[in-house]
């Protein structure tokens, strides 16, 4: 067994292991955690398919941001676990039955062998490509415009941001218009609304400061 | 750099066993917040198939489908969990079964 295939199977194994508990613990802050480890062993599992910068993206994004906000959200709600109380839903066999079949649908499907794995080679994933015009003298004196394609390898990370910031443009800022939506629906759905006796309770130091400044005007005008 | 002996089918076999787990626990679990792990976790499986599938035909572009589902799931992960906080908020409560105001 060569190395890479021992690294693997240690950490694919990690990661199954680590996604059922997901599923299985009862207290969420034990899930989320859990979640976690399956995010760093898929991440390494990037980086082994020659995906450096989708490895580094997926710790920076899943396990920093939002790992984080589940835990915050876990706190937030603070739900008493009372020990007798059901985790499961009611329909708990169904659903490891459904998960079963998914799971035996995937296995037929992949059998070792489908898909012809060439001689691998990562190079086409660190390859950016530069395109120009090139005049071409025919024989017959006329001048021809041909477009080259010219090959040069770079880092995947490299390669990566070339062909986001070409190819890619329009969906790159369609995503970043994506996220300033999603972070304002966010912030509306969150807010809390003051309901009519919270605002009847507002603060007396809250409209002090109005009124005083209110007397300051009228006395300034005075 | 590791020699990508694991072959295309050993990724979507990986792939295809964390998606189950994912559908199984977005099923069974009543916890909203666990239902919502298991949503990542299905993405998950998902992007481990698009960068597998990248290396197996050489083409970056499966890596780039990744960032953009990853961008999507940082997107929905956020909404998510605002949704979970207002519901708490309404009904002290996020379990999955006692939401059911739509049902007609």
């Amino acid at each position: 067994m060569s190395p890479a295939l021992v690294v693997f199977l240690v950490i694919g194994t990690i990661a199954v292991a680590s996604s059922i508990l997901v599923v299985a613990m009862r207290n969420p802050v034990h899930s989320a955690l859990f979640l976690l480890l399956t995010f760093l062993c898929v991440a390494i599992l990037f980086v082994m398919k020659g995906a450096e910068f989708v490895g580094a993206v997926q710790v920076l994004v899943y396990a920093g941001g939002i790992m984080v906000l589940f835990l915050f959200v876990v706190m937030l709600i603070n739900v008493r676990h009372l020990p007798d109380e059901r985790v499961l839903s009611n329909f708990w066999k169904g659903g490891l039955l459904v998960g079963l079949a998914v799971f035996l649908l995937f296995f037929t499907m992949v059998r070792p062998g489908v898909f012809h794995d060439p001689v691998a080679s990562d190079q086409a994933l660190r390859t950016t490509y530069t395109y120009r015009h090139r005049k071409v003298h025919q024989p017959d004196g006329t001048v021809v415009r041909k477009l080259i394609r010219r090959g040069k390898v770079v880092g995947n990370s490299e390669a990566v941001g070339m062909a986001l910031y070409t190819d890619y443009l329009v969906p790159f800022e369609v995503a970043s218009l994506f996220l300033l939506v999603a972070m304002i629906g966010a912030i509306v759905i969150g807010k809390r609304e003051l309901s009519a006796i919270e605002e009847e309770n507002i603060p007396a130091y809250m409209l002090e400061r109005s009124e005083t400044e209110h007397e300051v005007k009228e006395a300034m005008s005075a | 750099m590791l020699e990508a002996v694991p072959t295309t089918e050993a990724y979507l076999m990986l792939s295809g066993t964390l998606f189950a787990i994912g559908l199984v626990g977005v099923i069974i679990r009543r916890n909203m917040i666990t239902v919502l792990m298991a949503i990542e976790l299905m993405m998950n499986a998902v992007n481990i198939n698009l960068v597998a599938f990248s290396h197996r035909f050489a083409s970056l572009e499966g890596q780039i489908f990744t960032i953009f589902i990853i961008t999507v799931a940082a997107g929905e992960a956020a909404v998510g969990l605002a949704i979970i906080i207002q519901l708490y908020r309404l009904k002290s409560t996020i379990n999955v079964d006692e939401a059911r105001e739509l049902n007609g």
